[in-house]
């Protein structure tokens, strides 16, 4: 197994890296303009947290890959990052939808970070929970707006819960490597992130009118790079296309 | 069944730049609320770092005054320059006011 620290910061930095490119896929094809220019801002949050994540990582692994080459030459497989953020957008709710599931996840677990004994993580942590609690107030806000709206939007919404509620249990699965950044005190368990979790949920699904769904069967296989699902492959196909093409090519 | 709006009502945007600076006018922007109004404008508006305070206002609120009433309104005070304190010698020792 690679180091514990290196694998932990891919997990942090693959999740804003592919979230952050999945949501600037809406640029320029939002539903209104102002949701447009907060989704390239939510993206470009994302991908700057993403920039500190892989470059730690690539100190801590010392073999000379720095953040571009960790984003832009690895393949799926040495991705490892949640299921739920690889999913593709689907319609605007859906998009809204797994934001808020994520930064329900994400802000919880920035808020631990802030207290790591690694002071390069506390520092990440520290300016990444400014950008994520936006982050939250907005999807949330979105989540409660769709779901406590018209009918046609609350079934979307619920819908939209319905399909990425399967991607949900991954983000509190602990393992090896999540064990071994407790004992260190470098990470809080994501395990204990649960309950938190829940009752987030049970205030902004209550406040839109929403179900949560009472089957918790969890796809697996992202965080640990096992079985990623179809989709992160395509879209890193389009991600990485021009390294692939004209690799190291600058401008 | 209620009558639902196809189009969020428009709202006018004010940013303080800096401390001390008054709120201005910078644009405007649509939004289903208040609330949705203020976080459209942090995000359309500030963000090159241009604001410490933002005011939203539904537009429908704002008062306008009509351009056919210029006359009536503004050119009376053309031929009243003693409004303008320009017949005052101001100290040096006052400096640029």
């Amino acid at each position: 197994m690679n180091d514990p620290l290196f694998e932990f910061c891919c997990r942090m930095g693959d999740n804003t890296l592919v979230l952050g490119h999945r949501v600037s896929e809406w640029c320029g094809v939002a539903p209104v303009i102002e949701e447009d220019i907060a989704l390239a801002n939510i993206a470009l949050d994302l991908i700057g947290q993403t920039q500190l994540w892989l470059g730690l990582a690539g100190e801590v692994e010392d073999a000379g890959r720095d953040a571009d080459a960790l984003a832009f030459h690895r393949d799926v497989w040495d991705f490892r990052n949640l299921l739920l953020v690889e999913q593709p957008n689907g319609d605007f709710g859906q998009t809204m939808m797994r934001q808020f599931l994520f930064d329900g996840w994400h802000l919880a677990m920035l808020k631990g970070l802030m207290t790591s004994s690694h002071d390069q993580i506390a520092a990440i942590a520290e300016k990444s929970v400014k950008e994520v609690t936006y982050h939250m107030e907005r999807s949330s806000d979105t989540v409660i707006g769709l779901g406590d709206g018209t009918e046609e939007s609350h079934k979307r919404m619920q819908d939209a819960l319905n399909v990425l509620w399967p991607y949900a249990g991954e983000m509190f699965v602990s393992d090896n490597v999540d064990a071994a950044m407790v004992e260190a005190g470098i990470a809080p368990d994501p395990a204990a992130l649960r309950a938190g979790f829940e009752a987030l949920l049970a205030d902004v699904l209550g406040a839109a009118t929403l179900v949560r769904p009472e089957d918790d069967f969890a796809h697996k296989g992202g965080k640990n790079g096992v079985r990623h699902s179809e989709h992160l492959g395509h879209m890193l196909t389009n991600m990485q296309w021009l390294q692939r093409a004209y690799p190291d090519a600058t401008w | 069944m209620t009558t639902s709006k196809t189009e969020w009502p428009l709202w006018e945007i004010f940013i303080r730049g800096q401390h001390g600076l008054s709120h201005r006018h910078v644009g405007s922007l649509h939004a289903a609320d208040a609330e949705m109004a203020i976080k459209n404008a942090r995000d359309v508006y500030t963000r090159r770092n241009e604001g410490v305070s933002i005011w939203a206002v539904e537009a429908i609120n704002i008062a306008a005054s009509s351009p056919e009433e210029k006359g009536q309104l503004y050119e009376p005070s053309n031929d009243k320059v003693y409004r303008h304190p320009t017949f005052f010698d101001i100290p040096d020792e006052v400096g640029a006011m």
